[in-house]
């Protein structure tokens, strides 16, 4: 076993298949607590699945991942499900923010999810909004913003339960280099001071270089690049 | 190019889009045509509908004999026909003895000659009843050999139960026999009467409760999948098309839909009419053929319904903007204004109030104004129901995240949800009001008869004119298999004096056993008499004796019957030792008053019975024992008629109307519902990737279930709530011109609010499975 | 680039004269620069120098480029140390990296090895510029952003390579 003493997040051995095709073919992963982790490679290579199959969102069909002790593959849905609210955030590449919602009850959304009243839980999402430099922009909807600011709110929303890991995925892939590269910096800066690991899938290296270690997916396995050199 | 060349190429354009948009395309047109095509079946069916009831009227009229052509004597031409109706398993049968007087007697439609004695002429569906096995029993009634079957234009329906009887023992007993008419021909020159202005109402309010939503769903279903129509005519911008271009095409697509719909519901139409020659509501049917809409109603439905659909089209991108890179809303489109949104209503009851009361002594309802206050009321509530929703989920907020998901996309698109809504406000509105009318008017009609069933099952009724002996008729229905009593009882007329003035004397005759039925008797022999206490009647039997009084019994009101050659009165002694017992309602629910007298008591030589009945009861084990009851009667003598009793009588046909309405009722509210759960569906497609990030960031699968049944149910609530406020007055208003008091029939209104409610819980319940398949993370896969 | 342990790297796959190298060189690596004689010599006799070579044997009537060289196990392990080596990441690298991958898939080494390798010392360079441009000013991220975006392009070229190895190998053993 090469798990790393003291990783968060440690998935081992794991195997997926959409049908014929298999999406993971015995991919390793690991993260320390606050530790920023590119996972990168080519389309098709299996780095969404490995993202889904960390988060919980999707089972794998085989392996193990484990999350501060406990084992993901052993959880119910409704376990998984509860997991994400507490511990996990998200940001997907666009389509994540709900129209109708104005974008502060759209970053409140999670805390309330999680029971957490209305009044206080924007009044929280309001400071992430600040970290994020988004705080004016919260009586407005996801339509009236634009994509930069779209991915800023979707961050706060991320860190809003105060997470231990995020996922992005493609965080900047609607972004132009400017735009992707605030959103890159405020993400990092955010969960570094959190103390939150971030699982980064990305397949732009300038985006990847916010990391501190990058892990490459080719056909469904993975390859640390920090053991190579 | 000219206006009309552009236009032509627009549409044109448009409907290649319609075909050939690949699968998806395909099926959006045909959920279009699908839509249109049944509420265009609808539409023809009620514009057919009118010419059905017609053309059922002019058949009864032509072979009807009440206003036909008689003569006084037998002749060449003469036809005695006599109505024997029957009743067998609970089915009314029309009946006719008939006996041709001489060779060129009339012929009754659709025979080819006259049943000769021993022969009947059947209907179709009666002679299949008498083939089954179900008529075994009715066979020993109607034994007479067939010698034909009634063609078509001698039924009023293809399931009409009817015979024709030949007969040579058929007689009339002078001018007066009223059973028997000799007649020279069938059929009359109907001058038709007005309709009764409560009828108008009723057909008036049908025709526009029914087809008020119909119009609202053909509206609806031209716009299925418009969301995603939208964005491809994004692309065509893109490509160079200017706004107005890309309105034109759009309504091309619609146009492509609503003429596949044209086809479909002419199709529907058509099978739905071959079907309803098979069908028989409360043994009412129609024949496929009289089911033809009036050609210039049919050519006004075929023109309507595209024109409609271009229309609406337009009218639906009046607040869009069609930009080359998306689709833009006018994000806060004006607030919707108040008054000329209750200017509709107020203006429709304005129309309908000033006939308050009409209904009432011949009055007349001028039918435009009618129809324009309802229409006007029901689309008030269309135009109500936008600004009522607006308001009230504009100023919401708080609550569970599964509220607040649903009432914010509310507050986005307060248009989409009231649009679908409005056809089942307005249907069920109409509902309403028509239900409350009904049940008004049936108050009218169903009443409770006093009858107890319990006591006997049959009352037979045997008049004057009655060949049958009554003791012996009551014999051989006693010894019928399953009758278990067989109780006589015959009255006869008396008064003090001669011809007899207002208070005439009832004076019933029959065994101790007998007179059970309708006196309470602590003992009786034969022999004795009794005067009857209790309320009494006033009029003709109004009368009383005392012991000892001299009484003329029989024909005493002779000079009402100078030509009858009935016996003069009798002088009778009431006997003097008659008790004072109470009256008891006999089975019919009739009590009577006057003198009652065993057999040998009575007064002799008194002739027939001007009346006479025999109570039947059976075992209620045998299902068959009323219809042989029925045979030993009708064997006996045809013009008895038994009488079968109930607690309660309805007008024939109220209830099977008001349960027709609500059935349609409840079909349109489906067929809306079906639309609700289409326009559903494309939502959740396109929140596809929404909704898989939602799931993933751990949103519980019940949190967004729920919020698709607030989002389905807040709207409908509130629509319903407007319906049946809306309904109820309008039902209202409609009773008070019927001159009927208003009471409002809670069971409808629960009923059809019911309905709409329901339809609710089925398009959420049936958007669960989809729902729960786009919130699978597949929605999050990008490769 | 270093033409000494391209030649070496040729003379792995088997012995050759200096002539032979010279036009293998060319063929692969020289392009529009062909190497000169000259050039081949006098790097030969420094590799001979070194111990990297040897020579197997001398043609007869030949002349002074009838030698026939091998490499010693000292060379070899030379070549091995110089593919698995990163270079430092810097402009114009693509002809160094391409030689060594084709020297590499020459030799039957891992050349997707080679490709991983160099990816993470551009990678790791790339997060210390990143690192520099967030804390610097406005000039810093400038500078920094002139040399990520070089670096993006060739970490892209190398992504490209390794998706074309395969390709390649059977182009350079044919």
């Amino acid at each position: 076993m090469m798990t790393p003493a003291g990783s968060l997040l440690v998935a081992t051995d794991l195997r997926k298949a959409y049908g014929t095709t298999n999406a993971l073919d015995g991919a390793e992963f690991s993260i320390h607590a606050g530790e920023v982790v590119a996972v990168m490679g080519p389309s098709g290579s299996g780095k969404s699945t490995l993202l889904h199959c960390l988060a919980g969102i999707v089972p794998p069909d085989s392996g193990s991942i484990s999350y501060a002790g406990r084992e993901l593959t052993a959880l119910s849905d409704a376990e998984r499900s509860a997991l994400r609210r507490t511990e996990f955030g998200f940001v997907f590449q666009f389509g994540q923010l709900v129209p109708e919602l104005t974008c502060v009850e759209n970053v409140a959304l999670p805390l309330r999810l999680t029971g957490v009243r209305r009044k206080e839980a924007e009044r929280t999402a309001l400071h992430w909004m600040e970290q994020l430099q988004v705080e004016d922009l919260g009586a407005k909807r996801p339509g009236e913003i634009s994509g930069g600011q779209g991915q800023r709110v979707a961050v706060a929303r991320a860190l809003v339960t105060g997470p231990r890991v995020i996922f992005a995925d493609e965080p900047t892939g609607a972004l132009d280099s400017l735009n992707g590269e605030l959103v890159m910096q405020l993400l990092t800066e955010a969960a570094r001071s959190a103390n939150a690991a971030v699982v980064l899938v990305t397949h732009e290296t300038r985006v990847a270089a916010y990391s501190d270690r990058e892990i490459v997916v080719r056909d469904g396995k993975s390859r640390d690049m920090e053991r190579i050199v | 190019m000219s206006r009309l060349q552009v236009w032509t190429r627009d549409l044109a354009m448009g409907a290649r889009f319609a075909f050939g948009g690949g699968r998806e395309g395909w099926i959006r047109t045909l959920l279009t045509g699908v839509g249109v095509g049944l509420g265009v079946a609808l539409l023809l069916i009620s514009t057919a509908i009118p010419g059905a009831l017609t053309a059922r009227y002019e058949r009864g009229d032509a072979r009807s004999t009440m206003h036909s052509d008689t003569a006084d004597a037998p002749g060449p031409d003469t036809l005695l026909i006599a109505r024997i109706g029957q009743t067998y398993h609970h089915k009314d049968i029309e009946g006719h003895v008939v006996r041709a007087e001489g060779p060129n007697a009339p012929l009754p439609p659709g025979l080819k000659k006259i049943p000769g004695p021993g022969e009947m002429a059947l209907s179709p569906a009666l002679d299949e009843l008498l083939k089954s096995s179900e008529g075994a029993l009715l066979r020993e009634r109607l034994d007479a050999r067939v010698s034909e079957v009634v063609g078509d234009p001698g039924l009023v329906g293809p399931g009409e139960l009817l015979f024709y009887l030949g007969s040579d023992t058929l007689r009339k007993n002078g001018p007066e026999d009223y059973r028997v008419e000799r007649v020279t021909g069938f059929g009359y020159e109907a001058d038709r009467e007005n309709l009764d202005p409560v009828l108008m109402l009723m057909v008036v309010l049908t025709f526009v409760a029914l087809l008020m939503p119909v119009a609202v769903f053909i509206a609806t279903a031209v716009r299925f999948g418009g969301d995603r129509r939208d964005r491809r005519l994004a692309a065509l911008r893109l490509v160079g098309a200017d706004s107005r271009m890309v309105r034109r095409i759009a309504a091309g697509e619609a146009l492509a839909g609503s003429l596949v719909g044209l086809l479909l519901g002419t199709g529907f139409f058509a099978v739905g009419r071959s079907l309803v020659g098979s069908v028989s509501l409360r043994q009412r049917s129609v024949f496929p053929a009289d089911l033809d809409p009036a050609p210039w109603l049919a050519v006004l439905v075929a023109l309507a319904v595209p024109a409609a659909a271009v229309a609406v089209t337009l009218f639906a991108l009046r607040g869009v903007v069609i930009e080359p890179l998306g689709v833009v809303r006018t994000a806060r489109p004006s607030r919707r204004r108040i008054w000329w949104r209750l200017l509709l209503p107020l203006v429709g009851l304005g129309l309908l109030v000033p006939l308050d009361g009409r209904g009432n002594s011949h009055g007349r309802f001028n039918q435009w104004q009618v129809s324009a206050g309802v229409v006007l009321l029901l689309v008030g509530i269309t135009v109500l129901l936008p600004w009522l929703l607006e308001r009230f989920v504009g100023k919401m907020s708080g609550g569970p995240v599964s509220w607040q998901l649903a009432v914010r996309r509310l507050q986005v698109n307060t248009g989409s949800a009231a649009r679908l809504v409005n056809g089942i406000a307005v249907a069920v509105a109409g509902a309403i009001a028509l239900q409350m009318l009904f049940a008004g008017v049936e108050g009218d009609y169903t009443e409770s008869t006093g009858q107890d069933p319990g006591r006997a099952a049959v009352a037979v009724m045997v008049n004057r004119e009655s060949d049958a002996p009554m003791d012996e008729l009551a014999q051989r229905i006693a010894a019928v298999q399953g009758v278990t009593r067989a109780v006589p009882l015959t009255s006869a007329q008396a008064a003090h004096r001669m011809p007899a003035e207002e208070d005439t004397v009832q004076v019933t005759v029959g065994t101790c056993d007998a007179l059970g039925e309708v006196a309470t008797l602590d003992s009786c022999e034969e022999g004795d008499a009794f005067v009857l206490t209790g309320p009494s009647s006033t009029g003709f039997y109004g009368g009383t004796a005392k012991p000892g009084d001299e009484l003329f019994v029989g024909n005493v009101r002779r000079y009402e019957f100078e030509t009858t050659d009935s016996p003069a009165p009798v002088k009778w002694q009431v006997p003097a030792g008659a008790r004072t017992v109470p009256a008891r309602e006999d089975p019919t629910g009739q009590l009577r008053s006057g003198l009652l007298v065993t057999p040998s008591a009575a007064p002799k030589e008194l002739g027939d019975f001007p009346d006479a009945r025999i109570f039947v009861q059976v075992d209620e084990s045998g299902p068959d024992a009323l219809d042989r009851a029925r045979n030993a009667v009708f064997k006996t003598d045809p013009f008895v008629t038994a009488m079968t009793l109930r607690d309660s009588t309805q007008a024939a046909g109220f209830s099977s109307i008001r349960t027709g309405l609500f059935f349609g009722a409840a079909a349109v509210l489906v067929l809306i519902g079906a639309s609700l759960f289409v326009s559903q569906l494309e939502q959740l497609r396109e929140r596809r990737r929404l909704l898989s990030s939602l799931v993933a960031f751990g949103t519980k699968r019940s949190t967004l279930s729920l919020s698709v049944l607030w989002q389905t149910a807040v709207p409908i609530v509130l629509g319903l709530v407007l319906a049946a406020f809306v309904g109820t007055a309008l039902g209202a208003v409609l009773m008070g011109m019927a001159a009927q008091p208003v009471r409002i029939d809670w069971p409808s209104v629960l009923g059809m609010t019911g309905v709409g409610a329901g339809v609710v819980a089925a398009v959420t319940l049936l958007s669960l499975p989809p729902l729960l398949r786009l919130m699978r993370p597949d929605g999050l896969r990008t490769e | 680039m270093s033409i000494g342990h391209t030649l070496l790297g040729l003379l792995e796959a088997g012995p050759r004269h200096g002539y032979d190298l010279k036009r293998a060189f060319d063929e692969k690596f020289g392009h529009d620069r062909p190497l000169a004689y000259g050039q081949v010599y006098s790097t030969m006799s420094r590799l001979l120098k070194n111990g990297l070579v040897e020579v197997e044997g001398i043609e007869a009537g030949g002349g002074p480029d009838r030698k026939r060289y091998s490499i010693t196990d000292a060379g070899i392990t030379d070549v091995e140390a110089w593919l698995s080596q990163p270079e430092k990441p810097e402009p114009y690298l693509h002809s160094t990296l391409y030689t060594k991958v084709v020297l590499a898939l020459l030799t039957g080494r891992r050349a997707d090895e080679l490709l991983d390798t160099q990816r993470a010392e551009h990678l790791r360079l790339m997060r210390i510029l990143t690192q520099r441009k967030r804390k610097g000013d406005i000039a810093d991220q400038l500078i920094c952003d002139h040399a990520l975006f070089h670096l993006e392009a060739d970490l892209r070229w190398l992504e490209l390579t390794a998706a074309r190895l395969d390709q390649l190998a059977r182009e350079v053993r044919r």
